[in-house]
């Protein structure tokens, strides 16, 4: 197949399909893992109804980790050998808390009621596992897999800013697929998990141009910095607004309660652009950048064909999903 | 810990990985279409026999499904992880065929399944029936990639070598390659399979203990003449794919064999001990000229032996006897499901012998059993290429050290251990809660009920 564009666009798009994935990953999956923790808090039915407001969709959710790993290892199968070499242990174990996570859904509802409590446990542990694995390899990848101690701290701060980041979706998520007492509970973990997160974001803004002279660069630059000043103010503000907001959050009929997810999504894509920002071209920091990793133009444009006329179809898909099972969680059942 | 070879022990660890991995979509695969059968029975009957079965076995391919998938997200990470030299070496060819796979076949699974799972009363009847045929259609297409480019690692094709890396030149001779078609048959069998004896154990079981209900009656019956009309054709398939592996890996095919001189008249081994270092079997009991007969269908057929492979051919014990375990396990299939189909035929569920329903519930797990040890001759087979003629296994290995890979392998195999015991004591609690379990029990029990009251049954039509 002859590419009807010029081919060097084809590395730049598939950058772009494999980012909004992870973005789209990291928001929704994000919200599960962040009420798989938050089931601590809460016990017996209340945790059954946490577990049940995520229940049809995590699934689907987690496919954008699949769908973005995967997009790496075909559009980029030079950096998906080096970049998971690198980060091997945190890899495995994070897909053995996904495993333990996925399966706990399954284990719980259907094992003899005494043993319900330890696949709790796995499925609370298995989503903090993930979190903290993900948060880890975050920093590792954005410093280019140095190994100081100053940036094994750094890896350290983003798996606890992660796990902050995620709880705070996972709240916000609770306030709008559960109501009563439960709902106000989750206004309150979302107060607390927002500045959490707000200071892992500021913390994390500051430390990675400290550490890297290359990001200082493309960020404390004029004219670039005008141009990217609206991102950290568009970030203080929405989480100013949400902090007030929260106050009050449960007007009548419920009517608002999408308001904190939608922000909290929002937040995420502006973290994500600042990120995306720094690292353009390079798929991994100073070494390698898109297209010296890219495979060849024919296999990339027969991944975009089918690309390109599937991904719409499963965003419709996913919003189907939600759309059907919309309104407060229920408890499950099959049928 | 340098006492282990760090190719040795990433080895060891795919093999596990894929292992544990292919129990579940080789069940899921076929349940899906079960699951639609039965559906279908229930939408054109009414009768709540079908209902109360679908409800049991979607139950057992959620689990096997959320099993399937948290242990294929392993696998696209450990091509990166362990086998880095794979896609920078062959990407141009497998990309493509993992991206169509998670395209097109796992985002229709992930996202019907939903419905599929707990959109009964939320949505018609009719979108329901059709997530349920969009579920299985997505499994067994994800089962076409994926198995497209197992094949394409046999029995190569399409492609050209440019300063050693693979570019394609043709999609159609890439998917389509020589042994695809029959591979495909033969995994698409091998899962029907596999679920119609589980499906035939689980309720032989059930019965055996009280009786069952009317579900478990039909299912039992339904489950063994499935597999009675499904084993012969495994068998014709089988054959089929073993000629086409004489002509492209004839190595392979003398290793299954133990066939060490290249003759005619070779003969049926059905029982050696191969000896790699004397270059000969011990103990040999053998049909003369069978294997003749079988592969070149006369008794003069010239048969390829290993020593003309000498130092490049896979090893010999493994393939022995994993082709063996694997047909000797289609010849007992064929002897219970024929015995039971009979005698059901004849004379009922309830007049079904008890030894026979024994046999039935012992070979519950036997569709596993003679996959993996395909999978095995398969894949052993194929060894020292992970890609037939083009890349080594050796040269695909990555540079993390023996000690990680040997920690995690170890920490798979713990939680793998865990997982499948939890698995089947669950498929068993399931089994024997059955009709006597309330139909439409939340997924999520309620509080404090325990196992909760029977919820009345809506009907619908
Ligand atoms: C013959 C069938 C078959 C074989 C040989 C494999 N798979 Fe598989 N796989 C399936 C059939 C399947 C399936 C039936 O489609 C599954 C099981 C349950 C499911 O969700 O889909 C699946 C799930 C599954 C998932 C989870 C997808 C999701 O989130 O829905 C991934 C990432 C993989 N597989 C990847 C692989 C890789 C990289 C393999 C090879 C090395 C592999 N599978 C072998
Ligand atoms: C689903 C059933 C499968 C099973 C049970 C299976 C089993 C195995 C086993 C036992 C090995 C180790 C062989 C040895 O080292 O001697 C292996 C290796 C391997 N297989 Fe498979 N395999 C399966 C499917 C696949 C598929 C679908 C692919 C790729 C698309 C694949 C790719 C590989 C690779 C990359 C290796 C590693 C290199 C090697 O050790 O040969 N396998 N597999
Ligand atoms: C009884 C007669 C059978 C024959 C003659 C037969 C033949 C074969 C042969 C020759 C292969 C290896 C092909 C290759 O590596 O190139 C194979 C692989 C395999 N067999 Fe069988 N088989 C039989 C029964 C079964 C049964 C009953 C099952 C499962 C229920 C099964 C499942 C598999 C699987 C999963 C593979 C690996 C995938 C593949 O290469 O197709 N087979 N079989």
């Amino acid at each position: 197949m002859t590419p009807f564009f010029d081919a060097w666009w084809l590395p730049v798009i598939f950058a772009g399909l494999m980012g909004l994935s992870i973005l789209l990953y990291v928001i929704l999956d994000g919200y599960d893992l962040g009420v798989g923790m938050l089931t601590r808090l809460e016990k017996d039915e209340n945790r059954d109804l946490m577990v049940a407001s995520i229940g049809p969709f995590w699934d689907a959710n987690e496919t954008w980790l699949v769908l973005g790993i995967g997009l790496l290892l075909v559009a980029f199968p030079v950096a998906h050998g080096l970049i998971l070499t690198q980060l091997y242990l945190p890899v495995v174990l994070m897909l053995v808390a996904l495993i333990l996570r996925g399966v706990s859904f399954e284990f719980r509802a259907k094992a003899p009621p005494e043993q319900k409590h330890r696949w709790d446990s796995a499925f609370f542990y298995g989503s903090l596992i993930t979190a903290l694995c993900q948060g880890y390899m975050l920093g590792a990848y954005v410093l280019g897999f140095d190994q100081s101690l100053a940036s094994v701290l750094f890896c350290l701060l983003a798996a606890l800013g992660l796990v902050a980041g995620y709880l705070f979706v996972g709240a916000c998520w609770l306030i709008y697929k559960v109501e009563g007492e439960l709902q106000k509970r989750a206004v309150r973990w979302a107060e607390v998990t927002l500045w959490l997160t707000a200071l892992a974001m500021a913390i994390i803004s500051i430390a990675t141009p400290m550490l890297s002279e290359r990001i200082f660069e493309r960020w404390f630059r004029l004219p670039e910095i005008i141009a990217l000043l609206p991102i950290p103010i568009a970030a203080a503000t929405l989480f100013i607004g949400l902090a007030i907001f929260l106050r009050r959050p449960l007007r009548a009929k419920d009517e608002l309660s999408w308001v904190p997810l939608a922000t909290a999504g929002v937040l995420f894509a502006l973290g994500f652009v600042g990120i995306a920002y720094s690292f353009y071209p390079y798929l991994i920091a100073d070494r390698l950048d898109i297209w010296q990793a890219a495979a060849s133009p024919e296999s990339l444009m027969i991944i975009l064909a089918g690309a390109v006329f599937v991904l719409p179809v499963i965003l419709g898909y996913s919003i189907l999903a939600h759309w059907i099972f919309r309104g407060k969680a229920t408890h499950l059942s099959y049928d | 810990m340098d006492a282990f070879d760090p190719l040795i022990l990433a080895r060891i660890q795919f093999a596990a990985n894929i292992s544990f991995h292919i129990l579940f979509p080789t069940i899921t695969i076929a349940l899906g279409w079960a699951l639609l059968g039965f559906k279908l029975a229930y939408n054109r009957t009414g009768n709540d026999a079908w209902m109360d079965a679908y409800r049991l076995w979607v139950k057992i391919f959620a689990l096997s499904f959320a099993m399937g998938v948290v242990s294929g997200i392993t696998m696209s990470f450990q091509f990166g992880t362990n086998w880095p030299g794979y896609m920078e070496r062959v990407g141009n060819v497998a990309g493509p065929l993992l991206a169509y796979e998670v395209l097109t076949a796992f985002f229709l699974e992930a996202v019907f399944l939903g419905i599929m799972l707990f959109g009964f009363r939320r949505v018609p009847n009719w979108v329901h029936t059709m997530a349920t045929c969009l579920v299985a259609g997505g499994t067994t297409l994800s089962a076409f990639w994926i198995i497209a480019l197992n094949s394409w690692m046999q029995t190569p094709a399409g492609f050209e070598l440019r300063d050693g890396i693979v570019h394609a030149t043709d999609w159609w001779a890439i998917i389509f390659n020589p042994s695809m078609p029959y591979r495909l048959m033969h995994m698409l069998l091998a899962s029907a399979l596999t679920v119609s004896f589980l499906i035939a154990g689980m309720s032989a079981w059930r019965w055996l203990k009280d009786g069952g209900g009317e579900g478990v009656r039909r299912t039992l019956k339904a489950a063994v003449y499935a597999a009675a009309l499904l084993i012969p054709v495994q068998i014709f398939v089988g054959d089929m794919h073993g000629l086409n592996t004489l002509e492209h890996q004839p190595q392979k095919v003398a290793a299954m064999e133990a066939n060490w001189e290249t003759r005619s008249h070779v003969p049926l081994v059905l029982f050696a001990i191969p000896d790699e270092k004397a270059r000969t079997n011990h103990l040999e009991i053998a049909v003369p000229s069978g294997a003749s007969l079988i592969l070149k269908h006369e008794a003069a057929g010239v048969v390829p032996g290993l020593n003309d492979y000498e130092g490049n051919h896979p090893p010999v014990g493994p393939l022995f006897w994993g082709f063996r375990i694997m047909v000797g396990i289609g010849m007992l299939m064929l002897l219970t499901s024929w015995a039971a189909s009979w005698t059901i035929g004849r004379r009922g569920v309830d007049a079904l012998p008890r030894w026979l329903a024994r046999a039935l519930v012992a070979m519950t797990f036997s569709g596993w059993l003679a996959t993996l040890a395909g999978w095995y001759v398969t894949e052993i087979g194929r060894q020292p290429w992970l890609v037939t003629g083009v890349l080594k296994t050796a040269d695909a290995v990555g540079p993390v050290g023996a000690g990680m890979v040997a920690s995690s392998l170890a920490l798979y195999l713990i939680v793998y251990v865990v997982l499948l015991a939890a698995y089947i004591a669950v498929l068993y609690r399931l089994a024997k809660l059955g009709k006597a379990a309330p139909e439409a029990k939340p997924m999520f029990p309620l509080p404090g009920g325990g196992e909760g009251p029977a919820e009345a049954l809506e009907v619908k039509s």
